[in-house]
């Protein structure tokens, strides 16, 4: 009965790349509509308030509600802006915040119908680097549209986010390097199944990555643009920053974007430095149980940094542009360095093994 | 499959490259410059130097082009009114030069390649430890020599800025 699926899908690469797609988009999806409730919820909780409970069961069904709102709003364009790339920037964004999370490993590799099958989309020999390449070209979704409005306001959050985004992205590679001097590898897969065992195998326990852990959640956070360092979009300077011009279902896609990207950075943290869909507790147990339990703890890694972005956000004042690159340039890149260094160091000192 | 893959880079990056030098915006010059760099790393993945291919994208069409937006922005420039300004004369010594030129490159096709074998790759090609080793091992020199030269680089563009400030 299951032939024609390991025939058609299981043993046809190009097929089980599509549903391996066309699977983690719609998961990402969904992911991204309940943190928007997620956020919504927390954030009300945080400032006493209830928050949106009235469609569906707690406002379950309020992401639902938003989006057929946001397909049904006028679009409109305004007749200043640059048509074709006013159009596309939206589109950018999305794409180049989906692609990153295609070479997160989500799952160990598993046996489905006597098939092995990679839980990752991309087992490529170059993985991290995929995904810095793809956050790295993020940023012109963000710089387009800023561009594209011919609004002054977006102009500025766009350039704000351009300069942010390269700033920001040498202290996130150089934080990245020190897991990589660690593992020795820049293939995702390999790096989470090192980590396998007990959590203090952890690259941020066993690899003493925890100050390069600090500081690619710092640089995370700015490359997201997210608070404390949402100055693309600060309402109180630049109304709305770059999506100023933006509405209807456009305004949605960088909405979705931006938490799409939050879900990425988040797994890639889980990937490199915690351990990946690695439990932390090897169990005496193999097989689909694992695999499920495995990948429940991808989950609810990643679940758990997504609720400290909102967290985060709703705690924390937004900083002044120039103590963003001061913080950005003077500290986190020194300290970067430094972190490089000392575990360059220390691996050559076979203080750290793998 | 490749020659597909091929034909289709090379339309993307000619094209590309086209735009970048007829569009009177610079904008929109420079995000065709970037798309220009972009379809040179699918032309190193094709060449199975998936490593390099990575490179290109994070160092030229995530940092460099991204700089070169930002000034762009940062300074507005406006659209380029101005009509073709070449004259006569520039206007046949271009057609002359680009007739040399593509002389030269039929020549040097057909003279040098016309019947050449490549090599096939070795294994673990374009990888990253490949590329390491040979890094650090073959091209030890050229390859410091190479990063003293942008320290140098990056020392004079401070000095000179610094000097007006």
């Amino acid at each position: 009965m299951f032939d024609w699926i390991r025939d058609w899908v299981l043993l046809n690469p190009p097929m089980l790349a599509f549903v391996k797609v066309i699977t983690v988009v719609g998961v990402l999806m969904t992911s991204v509509a309940v943190t928007t409730w997620v956020e919504r919820r927390l954030s009300a909780i945080i400032q006493f308030r209830l928050g949106p409970n009235r469609v569906g069961p707690a406002g379950l069904l309020q992401p639902l509600a938003d989006g057929i709102k946001f397909l049904m709003k006028e679009d409109i364009i305004p007749d200043a802006a640059h048509r074709p790339i006013f159009i596309l920037a939206p589109a950018l964004a999305m794409i180049t915040s989906i692609c990153a999370f295609g070479v997160v490993p989500f799952g160990p590799t598993v046996e489905i119908l006597g098939v092995t099958v990679h839980l990752v989309i991309l087992d490529l020999d170059g993985g991290i680097l995929f995904a810095l390449a793809a956050t790295s070209l993020g940023v012109y979704g963000i710089v387009c549209a800023g561009w594209a409005s011919r609004n002054k306001y977006s102009l500025l959050g766009g350039l704000r986010s351009s300069a942010q985004m390269v700033s920001y992205e040498l202290a996130l590679a150089l934080s990245l390097i020190g897991v990589l001097l660690v593992s020795g590898t820049l293939r995702p897969t390999e790096i989470v199944e090192q980590q396998a065992g007990w959590f203090w195998n952890w690259n941020v326990f066993g690899g003493w990555q925890f100050v390069g852990f600090l500081i690619f959640l710092i640089a995370a956070y700015a490359e997201t643009n997210r608070l404390p360092f949402d100055l693309p979009e600060a309402e109180s300077e630049l109304v709305a920053g770059y999506h100023t011009e933006y509405s209807a279902m456009k305004f949605s896609m960088f909405f979705m974007a931006e938490y799409i990207a939050m879900i990425t950075a988040s797994s890639l943290a889980v990937t490199l430095f915690l351990g990946g869909y690695q439990l932390g507790i090897p169990l005496a147990i193999e097989g689909p149980l694992l695999w499920i339990i495995q990948v429940g703890a991808f989950v609810a890694k990643v679940g758990f940094f997504m609720f400290l972005f909102v967290w985060v956000r709703w705690t924390l004042p937004r900083f002044r542009y120039d103590q963003l690159m001061d913080i950005g340039w003077k500290r986190l890149f020194p300290l970067a360095l430094a972190n490089l260094a000392a575990t360059a160091v220390l691996v050559a000192m076979d203080v750290i093994r793998r | 499959m490749n020659l597909i893959g091929f034909i289709l880079l090379t339309l993307l990056s000619v094209g590309s490259a086209v735009m970048v030098i007829q569009r009177r915006n610079p904008v929109e010059s420079a995000l065709a410059l970037a798309v220009n760099l972009i379809s040179i790393a699918g032309f190193y993945l094709l060449l199975n130097a998936q490593f390099i291919a990575l490179l290109q994208v994070i160092v030229y069409a995530g940092a460099i082009m991204v700089l070169v937006l930002f000034v762009i922005m940062l300074l507005n420039l406006p659209e380029d009114p101005r009509e073709s300004r070449s004259g006569f004369f520039q206007l046949w010594l271009a057609v002359g030069f680009t007739a040399t030129f593509a002389v030269i490159l039929r020549n040097a096709i057909r003279g040098q390649l016309a019947d050449a074998t490549f090599a096939a790759p070795t294994a673990g090609f374009g990888t990253v430890s490949v590329l390491g080793h040979e890094l650090f091992s073959r091209f030890f020199y050229p390859f410091e020599v190479i990063s003293l030269l942008l320290v140098v680089a990056m020392v004079g563009s401070v000095l000179l800025a610094k000097r007006r400030l």
